[in-house]
């Protein structure tokens, strides 16, 4: 599904990434943790092609195809998703025209009948339901003045919409209460299938009691340094970051 | 091929043609117009070194000669003109080719006793004592354009309003212009009288038939009594070569409110001179606009609100979307008089920069001489976001659908706020198709 090799990513000429091997095979569920700063969401981003996120050496491949020539909504059509660590508000452009639009792009794109506005409300109600977003959100501009909680439910619930191939999901528990990180947790689980990967980054051990990953990775100063089974996200609860700081080969993340 | 001659000159000649074309009708207009062409001279065009008009250069209008368009309305038919017209021309709509008034596309609704929608043409023949003083010393004549209007004009709308009468649906205003061989003029001059408590919604249409050149000079002058409430729509989708320079005059009376929308689409070079007088205690007025460019238009919107009575409020917010090389004049001048105690200002410019090669210049001017006041003003020029393209881009939406949408958004505020639904559904149509045609969009990445 994905193959990572020495990836190295400069963002202003700075380099970030330098050098990330990572292959995730369909089905499968990846944690990837890691100090705040490490580079989590710049790979997340990168993979997803933003812009101004310049990949210096390296290679990804996509399902066999070179994922770093293709333009984001290519990627997005090819059944890549990005959920944001920081989802944009974007007032104007409600939620419900927004995300048809999204959803009639892809469908057009693999040769499917676009839905029209009926069809889609029907979708959209069902896939609510699985994460439990308020009806109303659908109705408001794109996350604009959504609580913390309501924006990352929205990525969810966008997920469960564009039925994506390969997500990646940049911190989607952060700033959820208990019950919400449950709703979020079964939403995601609802939507495994032996075809579809998922890559969480994640700063709680919690989140994996929920979603249990096949492969646990950690990102330390732009590299993966230490990757295991889910034991591994119990280890790093236990003894925090910096013991895999030293005799890994790797520059400590922060000089103090 | 147009003869490159001095356009003062040609509309001084024309001036002799039109005077015999009255043919003698109206005499105590006959020494106005003459006064106003003499101003006219006097004034002569405008160029960049007068003050008010540093950023907009008309030598395009001054190198091109143009005659008076021709009065006689065209054959054309309801059916044709339908994708200008308003409410599926229910409502009451005067309709005007060229600057003359076409009874057969007209529509005249029922209205309330009083109320009186008709030709300027015919106005000056039945209403003299109400046109008498509004035309003879209400608007000073220090801009050339201006002065050309009332010298030439002749025909235009005419919307009276009896104490507390109330129209309910739109009245539609409706020029159409069409210039397929010689480059025309056309001088609409509109007159709207609403007496003491009364209520209407007024929509100013400008649309060319054809990508002709043509030149609309049009005034526009609304008299506001005490307690009215007016909504005043202007929709202007000009010809991409035409020219369109206005003046819109409004003054208040106490406690009425005003509310305008405006909004610039076509023409190669326009030009808004609109002034709001906010004449009595108690007086509210909003003015909202929005330009939109491309190509190498320029649009200049020249507003300024004067707040010359104690406890009025204004509310003004105009916003720009500018592509290619397109340019574009904000000047938002607010004066407040030493006895309009209490005055309440709010003045904001917005703009989107969809190309490195487009550009605009916004100033605001405040002139405060009361001192127990409240102003503000704000002006701001950006790009499109890029965490909000890349957002909608991550999840499908291709790059020119998603800056469609973005600045199709930063528009919105302007349609939401306009309340009546079929104009707003009018002009959201237009704008739509307006935008999602921005094939181009060079020089961003
Ligand atoms: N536009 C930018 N310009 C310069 N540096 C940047 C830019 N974006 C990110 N960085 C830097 O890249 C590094 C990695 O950032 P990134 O957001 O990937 O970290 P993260 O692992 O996701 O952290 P967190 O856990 O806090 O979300 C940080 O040092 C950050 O300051
Ligand atoms: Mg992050």
């Amino acid at each position: 599904m994905l193959e990572i090799r020495d990836l190295h990513v400069s963002i202003d000429g700075k380099e970030i990434l330098h050098g990330i091997n990572l292959v995730v095979n369909p089905g499968e569920i990846h944690a990837i943790m890691g100090p705040n700063g490490s580079g989590k969401s710049t790979l997340a981003k990168v993979l997803a092609g933003r812009e101004g996120y310049t990949p210096t050496r390296g290679k990804v491949l996509y399902n066999g195809t070179d994922l770093l020539q293709m333009l984001p909504e290519d990627r997005a059509r090819e059944g890549i998703f990005l959920g944001f660590q920081y989802p944009v508000e974007i007032p104007g452009v409600s939620n419900m025209y927004f995300l048809k639009t999204a959803l009639n792009s892809i469908r057009k794109h693999n040769g499917l009948e676009e839905l029209d506005a009926m069809d889609f409300l029907v979708l959209a109600k069902e896939k609510m339901k699985l994460v439990d977003m308020d009806e109303g959100l659908i109705n408001r501009a794109v996350n604009e003045g959504f609580s913390g909680g309501e924006k990352k439910r929205n990525e969810v619930f966008q997920m469960a919409v564009l039925e994506p191939k390969l997500a990646i999901l940049d911190e989607t528990d952060s700033g959820l209460d208990i019950d919400a990180l449950r709703t979020v947790a079964d939403g995601v689980n609802a939507l495994r299938r032996p075809d579809r990967s998922i890559v969480l980054v994640t700063h709680y051990q919690r989140l994996l009691n929920y979603i249990v990953p096949d492969k646990v990775h950690v990102l330390l100063d732009g590299r993966i340094v230490k990757s295991g089974g889910k034991e591994l996200a119990l280890e790093l609860e236990e003894k925090g970051y910096a013991w895999l700081e030293n005799g890994t080969g790797s520059k400590p993340a922060v000089m103090s | 091929m147009i003869d490159l001659v001095d356009e003062k000159n040609s509309h001084i000649s024309n001036f002799a043609e039109f005077e015999r074309s009255m043919n003698g009708r109206h005499p105590w207009l006959a020494s106005l117009r003459k006064d106003a062409l003499a101003r006219f001279e006097a004034l002569g065009l405008p160029t960049t070194r007068d003050e008010q008009w540093r950023f907009t250069n008309i030598s395009p209008i001054a190198g091109t000669a143009f005659r008076p368009a021709d009065p006689k309305p065209d054959s054309l038919t309801v059916a044709d003109i339908s994708s200008y017209t308003l409410c599926e021309a229910r409502c009451t709509q005067l309709v005007f080719l060229n600057g003359s008034y076409s009874e057969n596309l007209s529509t005249v609704k029922f209205l309330p006793k009083g109320v009186r929608i008709i030709s300027l043409a015919k106005a000056l023949e039945t209403d003299r004592e109400l046109l008498e003083p509004l035309l003879l010393n209400s608007l000073s004549e220090d801009d050339a354009f201006r002065a050309l209007n009332t010298a030439f004009m002749s025909d235009g709308a005419f919307v009276y309003l009896p104490p507390g009468t109330t129209v309910k649906e739109p009245i539609h205003l409706l020029f159409l212009s069409s210039s397929r061989t010689d480059p025309t003029a056309s001088f609409p001059r509109n007159i709207i009288v609403l007496d003491e408590g009364s209520q209407a919604d007024i929509v100013e249409s400008y649309a060319g038939l054809d990508r002709g050149i043509y030149f609309t000079d049009s005034v526009t002058q609304v008299l506001i009594g005490p307690n009215c409430s007016v909504g005043h729509y202007k929709l202007q989708r000009e010809s991409p070569s035409s020219f369109h320079l206005t003046t819109l005059h409004v003054v208040q009376d106490r406690d009425s409110s005003y509310s305008s929308h405006s909004v610039s689409l076509g023409g190669a070079i326009t030009r808004n001179n609109f002034n709001v007088v906010l004449n009595g205690s108690g007086a509210d007025c909003e003015l909202n606009g929005l330009y939109v460019t491309k190509g190498h238009q320029h649009v200049d919107n020249h507003t300024t609100i004067d707040h010359a009575m104690p406890n009025c409020t204004s509310r003004e917010l105009y916003k720009g979307i500018l592509d290619e090389n397109s340019t574009g004049v904000f000047n938002g001048r607010v004066v407040v008089r030493k006895d309009a105690q209490k005055s309440n200002a709010r003045q904001t410019n917005k703009n989107l920069l969809l190309s490195r090669h487009a550009g605009i210049n916004t100033t605001p001017q405040l002139e405060i001489f009361a001192d127990d006041v409240k102003c503000a003003h704000g002006a701001t020029i950006g790009q499109l976001n890029e965490e909000e393209l890349f957002y909608l881009r991550s999840r499908g939406i291709d790059r020119d659908a998603a800056r469609t949408l973005l600045t199709y958004a930063f528009a919105s505020e302007m349609l939401a706020a306009i309340k009546i639904k079929p104009i707003q559904c009018q002009i959201d149509l237009v704008l739509m198709n307006r935008l999602s045609r921005h094939e181009t969009t060079r020089g961003l990445p």
